[in-house]
């Protein structure tokens, strides 16, 4: 058996990240069309509890380090223990999500390793022996495929929220494999805030609502995210939403925002200029609502409200609910 | 203090994307900073005001001159390009590579730049640099001190925000949110003229083509399909919210 897809187990407090199931049921796939075993690494602290139980989702072994050192997260701390672990382990390949911790964790391994990353991948697949992905340029204008021939390991962070995630198999327990924390950390994480939200997070919600100028106003916002909490809904919003201060910039979808890829993508009073849809065409359904029927937006959605969003939120809720109830 | 600030030239956000003979082609697009970078040259210079520092501009890439003179026009002291035939089919490594090399070489408290470029939105180079130059990396800064040998981050997490402080010298990135960048003044624009950008091959940074090659092939590059439009309803707000609800069940099955 060659050396090992490695998929990197993203938690916050224990809990796994969802991206974390999408790239092991990926790399899952890949590992066995390749003929390797599929690797989760896993740190924190408090974590080994979790860890056998990725092998429901497809691990063969976890390497987990759980340790103090390592109860936030931290560039230095991490990147030296995965990186040694890399070394003495010598992957293929690397997966991590393009989350904020995936990508400085990442790229930081990347150079550490000498070899290549591909970043915000949204198809993966196994090629004559090679990973080849593909992945968005200017913000999904254009899209480039592309591979790490020779450099190993082929890192890559694949966007949340695109790849399928299999049925887990209850029961099926992961090979746990315990891993030493190495390095010095030179990131002192003074305070950490977690936003207090119900709601699902941007870029792994199933189903995000979101708002333009057309809300007019802060004080609207609320309809919106009435109506997010109806369907369990993250709530985003447009670039004019956030500079004109109606919204936090962590909500803001576009190319100067996050990109995100739910099922269902309903944009409520969006014009839709080309830097918001960078950030959400690979939305898998996409409802656009806008009085103007000229907007941009309609060229790109599946279905259409021409009408006012103040009337329109409102009875869409209603009749969405009906169908839930 | 002297601080560095990374930049890229990439296509303006209107831009549209043609492809020729395989390639992105470039002609007719207007060509600016990344706006990230833009935030991280704003810090830069709020921080070399209060500390008597000084501003130095670091880019990759060839025709980058026009660009490098903007952030001198909005106040930066200098610039410094590595320019090389070899980087022509640079990936991330190449480009984190050739500035390592090229700022191991200088004098530096602080390394600044956007978190990405928007471009590919790959978010490496800076992350890479501050592996090849062995210092600490901060990424995702919405708010940033400096002051007693230290560099204090809020930093957006996902979910939230974290505050983490490091010894400099350090790389920091920027986001959305740190700043509003200033836009250059006349007098700016007019002193950019007489600033020094400082040209560099790879064999002047103790480089050669073989150190910078790519390590990601680019197999192809595509335009997307356009998404065809889909029905758009114009009944009134009863019926049509009516009908996409039951569109969302039956035909997209999203719901």
């Amino acid at each position: 058996m060659a050396k090992g897809i490695w998929v990197f187990a993203e938690q916050r407090d224990g809990k796994i990240k969802k991206v974390t199931y999408e790239l092991l049921s990926a790399g899952r796939g890949l590992a066995d069309s390749l003929g390797e075993e599929l690797c989760a690494v896993l740190f924190g602290k408090d974590v080994a509890g979790i860890a056998a139980a990725l092998g429901e989702y497809g691990a063969d072994k976890v390497y987990v380090a759980d340790n103090d050192k390592l109860a936030e997260y931290t560039n230095d701390g991490y990147v030296s223990t995965l990186a040694d672990l890399a070394k003495a382990n010598e992957p293929s390949a690397i997966f991590f999500g393009y989350t904020a911790v995936g990508r400085d964790l990442g790229a930081s391994l990347a150079q550490r390793l000498a070899t290549g990353m591909v970043s915000d991948c949204v198809t993966v697949k196994a090629e004559g022996g090679q990973l080849v992905f593909d992945r968005p340029l200017y913000a999904g204008k254009a899209f480039v495929t592309a591979s790490c021939p020779e450099a190993r390991p082929a890192i890559a962070a694949m966007r949340p929220n695109v790849l399928a995630i299999n049925e887990p198999q209850a029961g099926k327990q992961a090979e746990v494999i315990n891993v030493e924390v190495t390095g010095d950390i030179r990131q002192i994480v003074k305070e950490v805030a977690m936003a207090i939200s119900s709601r699902p997070e941007l870029t792994e919600a199933s189903i995000v609502i979101s708002a333009g100028r057309g809300v007019k106003g802060p004080e609207n916002m609320k309809l919106l995210e009435d109506f997010a909490d109806a369907l369990g809904a993250a709530v985003g919003c447009s670039r004019a939403v956030v500079d004109a201060g109606w919204y936090p910039q962590a909500q803001q979808v576009g190319q100067t925002g996050k990109t995100v890829s739910p099922n269902l993508y309903i944009a409520c009073g969006i014009s839709g200029a080309i830097q918001h849809l960078a950030g959400m065409s690979s939305s898998k359904c996409i409802v656009a609502i806008n009085k103007d029927p000229e907007a941009n937006i309609f060229k790109m959605a599946d279905y259409g409200i021409v009408g006012d969003l103040f009337e329109v939120v409102p009875l869409l809720k209603e009749e969405l609910q009906k169908i839930l109830a | 203090m002297k601080i560095l600030v990374l930049v890229k030239q990439v296509f303006d956000t209107e831009a549209a994307i043609k492809i020729a003979n395989g390639k992105i082609n470039s002609d007719g697009i207007t060509q600016i900073i990344n706006p990230y970078d833009e935030f991280a040259i704003e810090e830069a210079l709020k921080i070399a005001e209060a500390n008597k520092g000084e501003v130095t501009i670091v880019s990759v890439g060839s025709n980058v001159d026009q660009t490098v003179r903007q952030a001198l026009a909005m106040g930066a002291n200098s610039g410094y390009v590595v320019e090389d035939a070899a980087l022509a089919d640079a990936d991330e490594y190449s480009v984190a590579t050739a500035l390592g090399k090229a700022i191991g070489g200088m004098q530096y408290d602080l390394v600044l730049a956007g978190w990405r470029a928007i471009d590919d939105g790959s978010a490496q180079v800076a992350s890479r640099v501050a592996q090849a130059l062995n210092i600490p990396l901060v990424n995702l800064a919405i708010k940033l001190e400096v002051a007693g040998g230290k560099a204090t981050a809020t930093t957006e997490i996902d979910g939230g925000t974290a505050i983490i402080e490091v010894p400099l010298p350090a790389v920091v990135t920027c986001q959305k949110g740190l700043n509003e960048p200033r836009y250059p003044s006349m007098k700016g624009i007019m002193q950019a003229k007489k600033k020094k950008i400082e040209k560099v091959g790879l064999d002047a940074i103790g480089l050669d083509a073989a150190a910078v090659a790519a390590k990601v092939k680019t197999l192809n590059i595509y335009l997307p399909e356009a998404r065809a439009a889909g029905k758009v309803i114009t009944d009134e707000p009863a019926v049509a919210a009516s009908q996409v609800a039951k569109l969302l069940r039956e035909e997209a099955k999203v719901i």
